[in-house]
């Protein structure tokens, strides 16, 4: 019983120890061993990633559909299944157009891109102790990294659709996402400074207290920025379907079109697992296997995403831009500050353990509360300043009118 | 194992097509995306040097890091003075901003 | 030919040949996509030279964001795109002949150098040490303040310069 157990406890690196002795016996030496593995490990995360976007359309429709009090898909197949199936098949199936004038090699490499800038932050997501794609020293800088990569196929998308609504929803697009990196990469850098590594391995085994009550105000604004980075509701401006233009891709069809969509979904599937790995305390816990733990994690975040856009209403780019640098931005920094002082004041003063992970909560508590009541004191005082201004205007008027 | 001089060999030929490209271009931006072609070759030998020589000194990759920091300064500044001349003049060929006035 | 130097010639190739395509082509929007080619090839570089933090840190900034601005600039300065004139202005010929001058003259002195090679190899806390030593008041701490203050006027005069004007 117990070997069964510890069998399915640790079955990725068993089959990591089972392939890598397979293909020695079969002559190849440590280099070519190494590529192999490496391809397998690339091919079996991709698909990871390719699955979970099929299974995550679905379930987001269907989740969506119980928000709003009703079913969701349920015509194709059991219970609606099938639904990603028949919409691949749909995709699949559409006339491959391209506009007139367009550049054919940027109109055609932009959603590769896109695609393949989303779905390479998967290897450095850890799923158990030995079991990642691999392990860098600069893992969470390499996520962030290339998923800035995307920005650049984002242009090229507006770029060579050779339409001027694609070129300003581009514009737009790459406008918010380069403002929410920031925050994004503030919350990553608070993180990095208190774990003491960029490894996502060593973020993991550093998290004895997970970080997310550790560091709150931290990993509330990693997933504000996070669902603004890849563009869901209520920061889906992007592509809003009820406007007018729809954004970047408007021009495309078909596979090309589904490779953006993937794009934006895998991305929050991304996002999600870095939020597990850096706030929720990646693979550990009890009993459950490591791989286990982490899919739960990942759900946690995506049912965040999920909740989120099915009660919001959108946010306009103006307040959205206000938001990230008058009050996200400033927010951050002083974070940073405050949890680099704190933390060394703890760490000399010899507290360790769960009074130093207290002691941290109390602090980014404080500043929660500081920062979630100055805007509403500034907006309050905005609103009486206005309120007397019109009573002001309506004495001056009632004389006037009285005559 | 990869010889220190194939690093400087690729260096200085990325530097010498950054030299071209600030010679012969007509566009304002076009010289602009050679001067980072050539501050990239600066910093690919600059990390071969300490890879090479010095490896256990912080000294090659800070300076790396420090021109990398100037070089994007220096983009920002240079395209907003694109952007600004486009504004007054309609073009930006550098063979017709060669004059203070008209 | 080891595999290290299968892909070392690799990336230099695409690095180069990138980079030449970029001062060569006639239309801007491509010059500046091989420019970020070029970006990476230089970025898979030092990754071969184990200075992975600069690689990444290559990435996220030239990639992510500088790229982007000349992007943003080719695109709000564009009304002679509509026929693009010929690239190169009429000194292509000495600016080539000038290059493959310099070339020249560089390529022996730095391949007959003898350089010294270094006993050891790249510590293992390489990014911990230089993270330290950005802030070590005796090593980097001032041009890192200065550095700091170099890039906020750098972005006041941008934004300043490029304004609308009232």
């Amino acid at each position: 019983m117990g070997q069964i157990y510890d069998f399915i406890y640790n079955l990725l690196p068993y089959l990591g120890m089972w392939l890598h002795g397979f293909l020695r016996s079969l002559g190849l030496s440590e280099e070519a061993v190494f590529l192999v593995v490496g391809l397998i490990k690339a091919f079996l995360l991709a698909n990871f990633g390719l699955i979970g976007f099929a299974i995550l359309t679905y379930v987001e429709r269907k989740i969506v559909a119980r928000f709003q009090d009703r079913l969701g898909p349920n015509v194709a197949g059991p219970y609606g299944i099938l639904q990603p199936v028949a919409d691949g098949i749909k995709l699949l199936t559409k006339e491959d157009t391209m506009p007139a004038g367009a550049d054919r090699w940027v109109y055609n490499l932009a959603p590769l891109i896109i695609a393949t800038c989303a779905l390479a932050p998967l290897v450095v997501i850890p799923f158990g102790p030995g079991a990642i794609g691999a392990d860098l020293h600069i893992g969470v800088l390499y996520a962030l990294a290339v998923g800035a990569g995307a920005l650049v196929g984002v242009l090229m998308a507006g770029w060579g659709s050779n339409n001027k609504y694609a070129l300003l929803g581009a514009f737009r697009a790459v406008a918010q996402l380069i403002s929410y990196e920031i925050p994004s990469v503030l919350s990553v850098v608070i993180v990095v400074m208190i774990a003491g590594t960029m490894s996502t391995v060593g973020i993991v085994q550093a998290q004895d207290v997970p970080y997310l009550f550790v560091l709150p105000v931290a990993a509330l604004v990693f997933l504000l920025s996070g669902v603004a980075e890849v563009g869901r509701t209520p920061f889906d401006l992007l592509e809003a379907e009820s406007e007018i233009v729809a954004g970047f891709h408007i021009e495309y069809s078909g596979m090309k079109f589904a490779l953006v969509f993937l794009g934006e979904f895998v991305h929050a599937l991304v996002v999600s697992a870095l939020f597990a790995v850096l706030f929720l305390g990646g693979w550990r816990g009890p009993w459950l296997p490591p791989y286990l733990w982490m899919l739960i994690k990942m759900s946690v975040g995506i049912f965040l995403f999920f909740w989120l856009r099915a009660t919001l209403p959108r946010i306009r780019i103006d307040q959205m831009l206000n938001l990230n640098w008058k009050f996200l931005t400033p927010l951050m920094i002083l974070n940073l500050i405050g949890v680099a002082l704190v933390d060394k004041g703890l760490r000399a003063a010899g507290v360790s353990g769960g009074m130093w992970a207290a002691g941290l909560f109390l602090f980014n508590m404080a500043m929660l509360i500081g920062a979630l009541a100055l805007p509403g004191y500034l907006g309050r005082r905005a609103r009486m300043a206005a309120l007397a201004g019109e009573a002001e205007a309506e004495a001056v008027e009632a004389p006037v009118a009285a005559h | 194992m990869i010889p220190l001089t194939w690093y400087l060999l690729v260096a200085a030929a990325l530097f010498c097509i950054g030299v071209y490209g600030v010679l012969a271009r007509r566009n304002a931006i076009a010289i602009l995306m050679a001067i980072e072609l050539m501050l990239n070759a600066v910093n690919l030998s600059l990390v071969a040097f300490w890879r090479y020589l010095h490896p256990e000194r912080t000294v090659g990759q800070a300076f790396a890091l420090f021109v990398l920091v100037v070089a994007a300064a220096e983009a920002a500044a240079g395209l907003a003075l694109i952007i600004s001349i486009y504004r007054n003049r309609e073009t930006v060929d550098v063979e017709n901003i060669d004059l203070l006035r008209g | 030919m080891t595999l290290i130097q299968a892909v070392f010639i690799l990336f230099a190739a695409l690095t180069l040949g990138a980079g030449l395509m970029t001062v060569l082509s006639r239309h801007l929007f491509h010059a500046v996509l091989y420019l970020i080619l070029s970006l990476v090839g230089v970025a898979g570089l030092f990754i071969l030279l184990e200075a992975e933090f600069l690689a990444g840190v290559q990435v996220l900034i030239y990639i992510g964001a500088i790229s982007i601005l000349i992007i943003f600039a080719v695109m709000l300065t564009r009304g002679m795109a509509r026929n693009p004139g010929p690239p190169l202005n009429n000194q292509s010929l000495a600016a080539a002949v000038i290059a493959g001058l310099f070339f020249i003259l560089l390529a022996p002195v730095l391949a007959g150098f003898p350089w010294p090679t270094a006993a050891s190899g790249v510590p293992a806390d390489a990014i911990e040490a230089l993270g330290r030593s950005l802030v070590d008041p005796n090593q980097f701490a001032l041009p890192f303040e200065l550095a700091s203050v170099m890039i906020l006027a750098a972005l006041i005069g941008a934004i300043f310069i490029a304004r609308e004007k009232r």
